[in-house]
C-alpha cells in the first residue's frame, strides 16, 4: 500500500533541472494540482517533455509562465505564444517532435527499446542529423528513446496499491509515461479501495506507480 | 455559399460508408457537418477518440472528452477511447482511411507544408506529419490563394510536412488530383472558368478537355 502524498511534498522530491515527462494534451488529463505544486514551489530548470504546453495561464503554460522551463520536447506549441516568445527570446529551448514520434520515443524508452523507425519526418526537417535505416525494401527514420527523471501522470482514479484508470480523451500521453521514468507520481480524481477498480480497466498496474497524491478535496 | 462551405462540402463526398476520418482543426472539421446523418462514419480525434460526436449541450461538457483543438465534444454510440500510442498507431499503421487537413502550400509533387512559416509562426507539426505520412488518403482543404498569392506552387518553398504525395487537393475554384505526370485540374468550383483557375494557381495544371463544374447539394 502507497502513502498519499500532499502536492507540496510531492514538488519537493523533484530537483532542480530535473527531466519531467508531463501526462496531458492542451492541458486534458495533466495532472494539475502537481504542477500548480510546483509553481508555488518555484524551483525549475526543468526540461519538459509533454505533447504540448498547453496555453499561458493553463496547466503546462503555468509552468512556462513562471519561467520554470529551460527546455521542452513537445508536439506543438501553436496554442501557447508565451512558449514561442520564449523561444524566441532564446530562454526556453524547444525541440518539436511529430506527435506520433514522441508517443513512440517515449513508449521505446519505457518499454526497453532502443529506438523507434518510422518514416514519418522523412525528407523534411525532422531528419536534419538523423540516421535512416533500410527494412524489406523500404526507408525509415531512427529515432532514439526517451526517459524521464520523473513521470507525473493525471489518471481518473487510482487504488491504495496505485492501480490506475484513466478516462476518455484524458489517456492521451498518461499510460505511455507512466513506464518511460525513474519516479512515476500519479495524481488520480479519486483514490478507491483495493478491488474497487476492475482488473481489465486497469490501464497502468500499480507497480509501476511509486507515489500518489492525496485525494482531491 | 462563402469559399469555406464549397470547400466542406466538396470535400464531404469524399467520405464514404464504413470510413475511419480524421479532420484537422479549423476549415477541415466543418466536412462532418455536410456528410450525410445516416452514413456510418466514424471520426478520429488524435488525442484519443474514435467516434467523436457534436459539440455538447450548454453546461453539460466534460473536462476529459475534447476535440485535438481542445474543443469539448461528445462520442457517439459504438465510440472508442484510446491513448495516443494506439491512436498514432491507427494512423501511421494504415488503418486511417482519410484524413483532411489544411495547407500552406501544394506543389507539383503533391507535396504539402503546412505546419510552419520560418520567421513568423512555428506553431510545431503536431500530428500532422504522421497524419501525411501514415493515412490512407490524405485531402488537402483550402482556399486557393492567400490574399492574391498561389497556394499550389511549382516547388514548395515552405518546410514539408511529408514526402507523401497527397491524394486531392479541394478548394473553392478547384478540385485537382496530384498523379504521377503533375497536377490534373477534375473540377471546377461554381461558376468558375478554368482560365481563372490557371490564372490563380503558380502551378503548372494538366487541363483535360471536359472539366466539370463540382455537384453541391
Amino acid at each position: 500500500m502507497k502513502r498519499a502524498l500532499k502536492p507540496a511534498e510531492a514538488a519537493e522530491m523533484i530537483p532542480e533541472g530535473a527531466v519531467l515527462l508531463i501526462g496531458g494534451f492542451m492541458g486534458v488529463g495533466s495532472p494539475h494540482r502537481l504542477i500548480d505544486a510546483l509553481v508555488e514551489r518555484g524551483v525549475g530548470g526543468f526540461t519538459v517533455i509533454a505533447n504540448d504546453t498547453a496555453r499561458p495561464g493553463k496547466d503546462i503554460g503555468k509552468l512556462i509562465d513562471a519561467r520554470l522551463v529551460a527546455k521542452c520536447i513537445v508536439s506543438h506549441i501553436g496554442l501557447n505564444p508565451e512558449t514561442q516568445r520564449q523561444m524566441i527570446a532564446g530562454d526556453l529551448e524547444v525541440e518539436l517532435v511529430p506527435q506520433g514520434t514522441l508517443v513512440e520515443r517515449i513508449r521505446a524508452g519505457g518499454v526497453g527499446l532502443g529506438g523507434v523507425l518510422t518514416a514519418t519526418g522523412l525528407g523534411t526537417v525532422v531528419a536534419e542529423g538523423k540516421p535512416t535505416v533500410e527494412v524489406d525494401g523500404k526507408t525509415y527514420l531512427l529515432e532514439k528513446p526517451i526517459r524521464g527523471d520523473f513521470a507525473l501522470i493525471g489518471a481518473r482514479q487510482c487504488d491504495y496499491v496505485g492501480n490506475l484508470e484513466y478516462t476518455l480523451t484524458a489517456h492521451n500521453f498518461n499510460p505511455v509515461m507512466a513506464m518511460a521514468a525513474d519516479t512515476v507520481i500519479a495524481e488520480p480524481h479519486h483514490i478507491m479501495p483495493v478491488g474497487m477498480i476492475p482488473p481489465d480497466a486497469v490501464k497502468t498496474p500499480g507497480v509501476l506507480v511509486d507515489h500518489i497524491l492525496e485525494r482531491l478535496i | 455559399m462563402d469559399a469555406k462551405e464549397v470547400i466542406a462540402r466538396r470535400v464531404a463526398q469524399e467520405v464514404r460508408e464504413g470510413m475511419l476520418v480524421n479532420l484537422g482543426i479549423g476549415l477541415p472539421s466543418m466536412v462532418a457537418n455536410f456528410v450525410p446523418d445516416d452514413m456510418r462514419v466514424f471520426f478520429q480525434a488524435e488525442n484519443g477518440v474514435i467516434g467523436l460526436g457534436q459539440r455538447p449541450p450548454d453546461g453539460m461538457e466534460d473536462r476529459d472528452l475534447t476535440d485535438a483543438g481542445g474543443g469539448f465534444v461528445t462520442a457517439v454510440p459504438g465510440a472508442a477511447s484510446i491513448d495516443s500510442a494506439m491512436s498514432f498507431g491507427l494512423i501511421r499503421g494504415g488503418h486511417l482511411d482519410m484524413t483532411v487537413l489544411g495547407g500552406l502550400q501544394v506543389d507539383e509533387k503533391g507535396h504539402l507544408a503546412n505546419w510552419m512559416v520560418p520567421g513568423k509562426m512555428v506553431p510545431g507539426m503536431g500530428g500532422a506529419m504522421d497524419l501525411v505520412t501514415g493515412a490512407r488518403r490524405v485531402i488537402v482543404a483550402m482556399v486557393h490563394a492567400a490574399k492574391g498569392d498561389p497556394k499550389i506552387v511549382p516547388e514548395c518553398t515552405l518546410p514539408l510536412t511529408a514526402l507523401r504525395r497527397v491524394s486531392l487537393i479541394v478548394t473553392e475554384m478547384a478540385v485537382i488530383e496530384p498523379t504521377d505526370e503533375g497536377l490534373v485540374l477534375r473540377e471546377r468550383g461554381p461558376g468558375v472558368a478554368v482560365e481563372d483557375i490557371v490564372a490563380a494557381t503558380a502551378a503548372r495544371l494538366i487541363v483535360p478537355d471536359e472539366v466539370p463544374e463540382m455537384v453541391l447539394a
